[in-house]
């Protein structure tokens, strides 16, 4: 037993763990230690492994492109019944991407569930007893479904787009309309922000429940109950909220007295990081 | 402290202990709280390899407590734990270090045993043979590809056992392994341990069942309501825990009950006819019988057996009593 304290002294060679003396040990196994990279590895294995995980993805493309095209679809053969106030609003970048509404809330709900399934089955444990400093996990989940997110939801907006136009005819645009490629992007980027979230979320509130009640709430109730403030205290408020920073960031036409988009951008990324750097300070201090 | 042959390398527990690789799981002034309650209360013992070390307790003695304090999972409110010379955490190859199967099973239901395992392995880059390996190892093949949540208890445990020997773990860390399995299963994890703690691991079984330890662990660690109320090899511990008693049959048997009862002589009737002397032997009852001229109808020694003994121990110290049927969330 003179190898018992190998594990911590080899150090990227790996073949320090072979030289156990033991019986039996012939077979050695080979064991790396454990780095952020490897337990990204991991994450992607646990994404891939569950089938929730392609069903949300899917409802959230699908979402995406399919609200797009209906209601571009709707528009063009409605146009000479649609009233005069409509018509000035209209923007067929905007209209085009109006599945964000609900894709957020499946990229939301999954973003959640692939922290909180872990806490809810116990998988937790095992995680943190594979990667017991824990931070790296948060990083992994984190930035690993961001770039899914991101990828999966960059095409979608523009399968959205592109399909949207072609269904809204003459009164469609083209991707070098003023603002198109800045909303198409800017609304992957809000979706993928959303999904980061959300997993900051999970891995704070830590039950299924709690996190996508708190996530809708922010996301849809939260504007409703801004509109009842008194109206002196909405400019101050109702901008910031994770929606409507997000909408500013990447629609043609936001709402009366919305951001700017790099200030909407700005907002959404500081929930985010505050969320995640809340998240981190008691996934350290918490009972696992 | 006795050493066990075999292990007569190792030594004396207390002298110098930080300095010892050998000594692997080494817990001082452990204590945590959770609230109010104090599930483990300044427990110190340390877990040596090459034997099995039992952990027995009743139910919420704090055992599952302690084990995840071990891994990290839970802080210790004050006191330190550390394996192999440092806190759990700190090892490079945490899974090399400690292979873990805890009660409560640590699996997501909706994922196959099979990626379960490479999503373990991935974290340490253990190659996919080495999961085949541990799948084949615990007889899980034929389910491994299989949703995790439709595993019975049994399957269950074997998952989290082969999860447990991933990655050839130096120390084997097993919480009720037994639980679930079916006889050929218990039979099974038995000779694991054994052989594995042959091999020069560290092997700590925790098990609320005196009877299971006693064929399996060399050595004992008891705790009661969170307190260490024995640490000694388990010979030691069968040996002063056989408080043994004899079944007198005498048709007056009141009387020969008065007669027999003495200092250091304790007498229950078990009915109109039978009672039970603690004491005495069962020559001494007799001869004590025939010279008060009591007749006697049947005379026969009892051993106490394992579990009495255990109970006996931890009487004072069981959290749940049957009456108060609260399920408790440590154990």
């Amino acid at each position: 037993m003179s190898t018992a304290t190998s594990t911590e002294t080899g150090t990227a060679t790996g073949t320090a763990t072979a030289e156990r003396d033991r019986p039996g040990a012939g077979d050695a196994v080979r064991v790396e230690p454990v780095t952020q990279a490897r337990v990204v590895v991991s994450e992607w294995v646990k994404l891939r492994s569950l089938r929730s995980t392609g069903f949300t993805l899917l409802a959230a493309v699908t979402a995406m492109v399919g609200i797009g095209w209906i209601i571009c679809s709707a528009t063009a053969s409605r146009w000479s019944r649609m009233p005069p106030g409509r018509l000035a609003e209209f923007n067929p970048v905007d209209t085009s991407l109006a599945g964000f509404h609900l894709a957020q809330l499946a990229v939301g709900v999954l973003g959640v569930l692939l922290v909180t399934g872990e806490y809810a089955t116990g998988m937790i444990r095992a995680t943190f007893g594979a990667a017991p400093r824990r931070l790296p996990v948060l990083w992994a989940k984190t930035g690993l479904y961001a770039a899914v997110t991101f990828v999966l939801l960059l095409v979608a907006a523009l399968a959205a787009f592109l399909g949207g136009q072609q269904f809204l005819g003459t009164h469609g645009t083209t991707l070098s309309a003023d603002g198109a490629v800045r909303a198409v992007i800017g609304v992957a980027g809000y979706l993928t922000l959303i999904g980061m979230f959300a997993v900051a979320l999970g891995f704070l509130i830590r039950s299924t429940a709690g996190g996508i009640a708190t996530l809708f709430g922010l996301l849809l109730v939260a504007p409703g109950l801004g509109e009842l403030l008194p109206s002196d205290w909405q400019p101050h408020i109702l901008p910031y909220l994770p929606g409507n920073a997000g909408e500013a960031m990447f629609a043609v036409h936001p709402g009366a007295g919305s951001l700017s988009a790099g200030a909407g951008l700005a907002v959404l990324v500081t929930w985010v990081v505050v969320a995640l750097a809340a998240a981190a300070v008691l996934l350290a201090r918490r009972d696992a | 402290m006795v050493c066990r042959d075999g292990t007569a390398a190792v030594p004396s527990v207390g002298v110098n202990r930080q300095k010892d690789p050998l000594i692997m799981i080494e817990a001082r002034n452990l204590t945590k709280r959770y609230g109010d309650k104090t599930a483990v209360d300044d427990l110190t013992f340390t877990v040596r390899p090459g034997i099995v070390t039992g952990f027995l307790g009743p139910n919420g003695a704090g055992k599952s407590t302690t084990m995840r304090l071990i891994l990290g999972l839970d802080a210790p409110t004050s006191g330190t734990v550390t394996v192999a010379g440092k806190p759990y955490r700190e090892h490079a190859r945490p899974l090399r270090t400690v292979g873990a199967l805890l009660e409560a099973r640590a699996i997501h239901t909706s994922r196959s045993a099979y990626n379960h395992l490479r999503a373990l392995a991935a974290t340490h880059g253990i190659a996919r043979s080495r999961v085949d390996d541990v799948v084949e190892m615990v007889g899980l093949q034929d389910v491994a590809r299989k949703r995790a949540g439709g595993f019975s208890l049994g399957m269950g445990q074997r998952l989290g056992i082969a999860s447990a020997l991933l990655a050839d773990p130096e120390t084997l860390l097993l919480d009720e392994p037994v639980n679930g399995l079916d006889p050929e299963g218990i039979r099974w994890i038995r000779d694991l341990l054994k052989s594995l703690a042959a091999e020069g691991r560290t092997v700590f079984v925790s098990s609320h069942l005196m009877s299971e330890m006693a064929l399996t662990a060399e050595h004992v660690i008891v705790v009661g309501r969170g307190r260490l109320i024995a640490d000694m090899p388990m010979a030691q511990l069968i040996a002063g825990a056989s408080a043994d008693t004899v079944v007198v049959v005498s048709p007056d048997a009141a009387a020969l009950g008065r007669a027999l009862a003495a200092d250091g002589v304790v007498v229950t009737g078990l009915d109109a006819t039978t009672l039970e002397v603690a004491g005495l032997t069962a020559a001494q009852v007799g001869d004590r019988a025939r010279d008060l001229r009591f007749s006697i109808h049947g005379l026969a020694p009892k051993q106490a057996s394992l579990e009495e003994a255990f109970m006996e121990m931890t009487r004072d110290e069981v959290e749940y009593h049957a009456e108060t049927p609260t399920p408790g969330r440590a154990a």
